[in-house]
């Protein structure tokens, strides 16, 4: 139950995009097709939960006990996670091509995403053990996964719209997402 | 120690374990790449137009080295690309035709009739679907530049109604030909000046009633041109660009239908 009530808590309550304000280029910058919406929702989804356990890891295991955890969290954060991202690049290339061809681009532009920061610090934050750390992880990218790709519906069905000559175009883009937002509001309450 | 000492060394260490962590990676999982797919896409225009079929010049490089595609299917590079491309791999040069799109349309807005005013949304698709288009000819060109919109290289303007290519500036992509939802739009060889500027299977009088400037497949061109340079199929004729075409005034004068026109420029 109280994994469940995290997961729903992450995906809809708050939700990293929507409620946090976290990882919007992304969320503005591939939301203007389908196909490339999807592909970055699978890499964000498979570097969070990935980072998620090794910042959990690098925190209890390295900077707790030296005692650094209090300032040197952010920096060695984006440090590790950078390189991790890097290396599954890497070993992606050479033993998963077809995955590799799906989300390869989109993995160095997620490199320093605020949003995969922002779970390894919120998990640091809440005190959550390893297991819960990876589930929220999880958890909050399929959050930011459901929030890109409703986003891109949206802007694919605008695309076609007319609205008046100054709302064209990002104007628009940014007047959705912010309804999508107020929308969202409407979950508050439903997990404490 | 003190904290900075102790920080300092802490994320010099995490530096120092990544990045040997990823030499090793890179030393022990990369890839080989094929060096000659590098050099084939410097040769390459680097538009990413995408004409040649494949997703940008990269993938269509890759396609030449490793899938043995065909050399002469970029059409802003032409023949010069191919011919460096066939040195660089020490193929056979290829021959290319540089292709120019046209459109198979002359309905302007003075020879051609509207049926309603439309008033919706600036793209081609939209206005054809919306009651089969405003405009009177069902097959003619609706001058909603959508194909302009879709040109990478601006080559296609709207004037008087209907879209017309500037033969200098058409790289012959074909992206206009896909986006056109009437389909009018044709890749002919750039040498080729004179053109049926139509695209009605309607008889003739069907097509007197709705535009000026329509073929009404009286088949006249066929008798007066050159053997096999015009080509008629049920109402409607076309230019057959394999043959030569000499008697070419001759023809755009007398047509009836007043559809078959020489380029500008």
């Amino acid at each position: 139950m109280e994994y469940f009530l995290l997961i729903v808590s992450a995906i809809l309550v708050n939700n990293f995009v929507l409620s946090k304000f976290l990882g919007i280029c992304p969320f503005l910058g591939v939301s203007k097709k389908i196909s490339t919406a999807l592909g970055m929702s699978g890499a964000v989804i498979f570097v969070i939960t990935i980072a998620s356990a090794v910042t959990w890891c690098l925190e209890k295991w390295l900077l707790e006990p030296l005692g650094l955890a209090k300032f040197l969290e952010t920096l060695s954060f984006i440090l590790v996670i950078a390189a991790l991202v890097q290396l599954i690049d890497i070993v992606m290339k050479r033993f998963a091509p077809p995955l590799h061809a799906a989300l390869g681009i989109f993995l160095p532009l997620i490199t320093t995403n605020c949003a995969v920061l922002g779970v390894a610090v919120l998990n640091m934050k809440e005190g959550n053990g390893f297991f819960k750390s990876v589930v929220f992880g999880f958890a909050a990218s399929v959050g930011f996964s459901m929030a890109l790709l409703i986003f891109t519906g949206l802007r694919e069905k605008i695309e076609r719209a007319n609205p008046p000559r100054c709302f064209r175009g990002v104007a628009i883009a940014l007047v959705t997402a912010g309804l999508l937002s107020l929308a969202f509001m409407g979950f508050n309450g439903l997990v404490k | 120690m003190n904290a900075i000492t102790v920080s300092t060394l802490c994320v010099g260490g995490i530096g120092c374990v990544s990045a040997l962590a990823l030499a090793v990676a890179d030393k022990f999982l990369s890839v080989k790449e094929d060096p000659r797919i590098g050099q084939v896409a410097d040769l390459l225009p680097g538009a990413n137009c995408g004409g040649c079929g494949f997703a940008g010049c990269a993938d269509y490089a890759k396609a030449i080295v490793t899938g043995g595609a065909e050399l002469n299917c970029c059409a802003p590079g032409g023949a010069e690309v191919a011919g460096k491309i066939a040195k660089c791999l020490g193929r056979d040069a290829v021959d290319v035709v540089k292709k120019v799109a046209v459109v198979m349309c002359g309905g302007d807005s003075t020879s051609a009739v509207r049926r309603f005013a439309y008033n919706g949304i600036n793209d081609c698709a939209a206005a054809n679907s919306t009651g089969g288009g405003d405009k009177g000819c069902t097959y003619g060109c609706l001058g909603y530049g959508s194909c302009a919109r879709a040109c990478p290289a601006g080559a296609i303007e709207i004037a008087n109604g209907i879209a017309r290519v500037v033969k200098s500036r058409c790289i012959g992509c074909g992206k206009c030909a896909t986006v056109c939802p009437r389909k009018l739009i044709k890749l002919v060889p750039a040498s080729e000046t004179v053109h049926v500027r139509c695209s009605s299977k309607d008889k003739g009088p069907a097509v007197k009633k709705v535009c000026a400037k329509g073929c009404i497949g009286c088949r006249l061109c066929t008798k007066l041109g050159d053997p096999g340079a015009f080509s008629a199929d049920g109402f409607l004729c076309a230019r057959d660009y394999s043959q030569p075409l000499t008697k070419a005034d001759d023809v755009i004068a007398k047509c009836p239908g007043h559809c078959i026109t020489k380029d500008a420029d």
